[in-house]
């Protein structure tokens, strides 16, 4: 269980730190993730683009204890996840691209089951619930079962299910690929809410324009590289493109790999 | 093409020709004496090929049933059928005929170690029952459509898709049980014999009677051939002009149906204190509840105990000591049973990255995923077990041991052989990891000797109990790691 005395880390700008990654490095038949050193500061939306490839997924998968790594450290809310993988869960959420939940609960159910998987207390986790389900709009199919629900519904089921135990960091790869504008708007209204309130979120996403809007730092990958990392302005003035993130992002791409 | 691939090919086409001459010489044991049966025969051949063709065709029924009601209720393409140019009912038509086509096709394979050894046997005049077995695919096709759009109609399409798969699986045991509990009431054994018995011989319609045409067709006689593949034509196109038309409507009211409201009755709408690994137990019940094409797979292994129960009870009564067949049964059946359960459990997780992702111990989630399983086998044999030992002591505690070792042994070789698929493959696991396949029914059959050995009180019990543990021994070589499954860390 999370130790509430192992505090996060501390940069030097006395920033907390959500998410520190240290020579994080795996291949496969090629190096898909290169001594990757990442930092995420607790309380910010943090935004990881890249070409196809780019080795984001992995990345991602190999925080949440998806993928093991070949070598490297990773640091969740100062807590080491390779030597203490429960505790490092305990905080943080995870969200594919594709909803994973179970056809034949309901949402309700799905709830239930989540927060006693994170050992919630039932009724904090009931009244999470009935929140969640009433902000994303699943009030009214809170018991209907999800086989009949459209991927968009799935999604903020999948969502709501990630939420529910109220994660200090919450980690989503690709959330907004394939689901409606209106569903789509009620994910991103979610996840600003969550940052305001304290929390981390780090999300892959294609959409440049949602990265561009919502996030607080970027961070481009490419091939299992950080080449590069700012704000939207900080990125800009690295290339001299201030018109969008897409100029700003296929002229960093296009350069030959280097380290952030 | 590579060279390992012409190798496997080879070694593919050499298993099938070894496969294929052991299911002939089988077929050779069962039908061989009947290879010189003429087509003005006795009643009481007449009595056995009838037999053997309702036999055959209850379990073509309950395939059928179960492709129509896999046909309404998962229609893949239903989008591209509604909005092509084509009618409706042309395109339903030929889906009916194509299922029809598709059972007799199977019916044929399966028959066709039989039929060949007649022929070989008899002649060639054995080589009509093919059009015999393509006749009953129809008939059973024609059945299977009209039974499931009347359960439709009466019962609406919710509660239609339980009852067409329960029906499914009942008819496909029920022909056979029912022959078995005959037999164990007449006879104290579990054979065929009550087909040649004297009383049923004597109550059976005349030689004359249109009840024996397909009897007959399958000896030969051409003219009843005729007339039962004209029937089972006839019951086939009708059932396409009856029912192919109002097909697409069903098919759209049932593609509806998974959006089920659950009504809480009785139970509160809080959620309840649990722990993690109570809360993924409690999950594995939910979902195995909820699916009615399960339920009716876990009825049809409880339905198949359903001689060994009476067989039991007959011992009982009489107190003849026979537990060495009933014992194997229960055990293997166990076997069977766990490792489809401990397949949907680890390897139809529909959800592998939020249990891998949860807060709690690898440990915990594979020890809550087998404790799911050895739950659901306690509960469904616990009361033949009880029966068993309340019979008799040894061969109770023997069948007990024997549910519970046979049935972890399966979740054993389904955890160390997990494959990533999801429920809705639970089909076709057998098709997904042969070797999960070919392990578990190994180490089940190897269990169920040891443990009709144990009951028998023969000390050759530590041989078929030391080929189980190779076998798992051998997949946990070969399989992965247990605990990886659930965390990377």
């Amino acid at each position: 269980m999370y130790s509430p005395t192992s505090g996060p880390m501390m940069s030097q700008n006395k920033r907390p730190i959500a998410l520190a990654t240290r020579g994080l490095t795996k291949s496969f038949e090629r190096p898909a993730v290169d001594a990757l050193d990442l930092t995420v500061y607790g309380g910010e939306f943090y935004a990881l683009v890249g070409p196809n490839g780019a080795g984001k997924t992995t990345t991602l998968r190999m925080v949440v204890g998806l993928l093991r790594a070949d070598a490297g450290s990773i640091t969740i809310d100062g807590i080491d996840a390779l030597a203490n993988p429960v505790a490092a869960k305990q905080v943080t959420a995870w969200l594919s691209d594709e909803p994973m939940i179970y056809d034949r609960l309901t949402p309700f159910e799905y709830l239930e089951f989540v927060g006693g998987l994170w050992g919630i207390d039932s009724s904090i986790a009931e009244a999470r619930a009935r929140e969640l389900l009433g902000w994303l709009g699943l009030k009214p199919h809170a018991h209907e079962r999800c086989g009949g629900f459209s991927r968009g519904m799935k999604q903020k089921v999948a969502l709501a299910g990630a939420l529910v135990h109220d994660p200090r960091l919450i980690i989503l790869d690709e959330p907004l690929s394939g689901i409606d504008a209106g569903t789509a708007r009620q994910v991103k209204n979610v996840l600003r809410e969550r940052v305001a309130a304290g929390g981390t979120v780090i999300m892959t996403t294609h959409i440049l324009e949602v990265a561009e809007r919502m996030a607080d730092r970027i961070g481009i990958l490419a091939h299992g590289r950080l080449i590069a990392e700012g704000t939207l302005d900080e990125l800009h003035r690295r290339t001299g493109k201030a018109a969008s993130l897409e100029d700003t992002f296929l002229t960093l791409v296009a350069e030959p790999v280097a380290v952030a | 093409m590579t060279v390992g691939h012409r190798r496997s090919m080879r070694n593919v086409a050499i298993a099938l020709i070894i496969f294929g001459g052991f299911i002939h010489l089988v077929s050779y044991s069962m039908v061989g004496r009947y290879a010189g049966a003429r087509i003005g025969p006795d009643t009481a051949t007449l009595v056995v090929v009838t037999g053997f063709i309702l036999l055959s065709w209850s379990l073509l029924l309950s395939q059928a049933m179960e492709t129509v009601t896999r046909v309404f209720y998962s229609p893949s393409d239903l989008d591209l059928i509604l909005t092509s140019p084509l009618s409706p009912r042309k395109i339903f038509s030929v889906r009916i005929g194509r299922i029809a086509v598709e059972v007799a096709l199977l019916a044929m394979l399966m028959a066709a170690p039989f039929i060949d050894v007649l022929a070989v046997l008899g002649g060639a005049r054995w080589l009509v029952a093919y059009g015999v077995v393509a006749a009953m695919g129809a008939v059973a096709t024609a059945l299977a459509v009209a039974l499931t759009v009347a359960l439709f109609r009466t019962i609406g399409a919710r509660r239609a898709r339980l009852i067409a798969q329960i029906v499914a699986a009942v008819v496909g045991a029920a022909f056979v049980i029912g022959l078995q509990i005959a037999a164990i009431f007449s006879y104290g054994s579990l054979s065929l014999a009550p087909l040649q018995s004297a009383w049923l011989i004597a109550h059976v319609p005349n030689i004359g009677s249109p009840v024996w045409w397909p009897a007959r067709a399958m000896l030969g006689d051409g003219t009843a051939l005729l007339v039962v593949a004209a029937i089972s034509i006839g019951l086939l196109g009708a059932a396409i002009l009856i029912f192919a038309g109002r097909f697409g409507d069903h098919v759209v009211a049932a593609a509806g149906v998974s959006r089920t409201v659950v009504r809480h009755r009785r139970w509160p709408k809080t959620f309840r204190r649990r722990s993690a690994s109570r809360v993924l137990r409690q999950k594995e019940w939910t979902l195995l509840a909820r699916d009615p094409w399960l339920m009716s797979q876990t009825l049809m292994q409880i339905l198949y105990l359903l001689p060994a129960a009476l067989f039991l009870w007959r011992i009982f009564q009489s107190r003849i000591d026979a537990y060495v067949l009933v014992v194997p049964m229960v055990v293997m059946a166990a076997g069977h049973l766990g490792g489809g359960l401990a397949w949907l459990s680890i390897s139809g997780e529909d959800a592998p990255d939020l249990i891998a992702t949860a807060p709690i111990s690898a440990r915990r989630i594979v020890w809550a995923k087998i404790a799911a399983v050895m739950g659901v086998i306690a509960f469904i044999f616990a009361p033949m077990v009880a029966l068993l030992a309340f019979a008799s002591v040894r061969p109770g505690l023997v069948a007990g041991v024997g549910v519970l070792v046979a049935a972890a042994s399966a979740t054993l070789i389904q955890l160390y052989l997990r494959t990533q698929a999801g429920r809705s493959q639970f089909r076709h696991r057998h098709v997904s990891s042969r070797l999960a396949t070919y392990a578990e029914a190994s180490s089940s059959i190897a269990w169920a000797m040891a443990a009709a050995l144990a009951a028998a009180g023969i000390w050759l019990v530590l041989f078929p109990a030391i080929i189980a543990i190779s076998i798992l021994c051998g997949v946990r070589l070969i399989g992965q790691p247990v605990i990886q499954a659930y965390s990377a860390h």
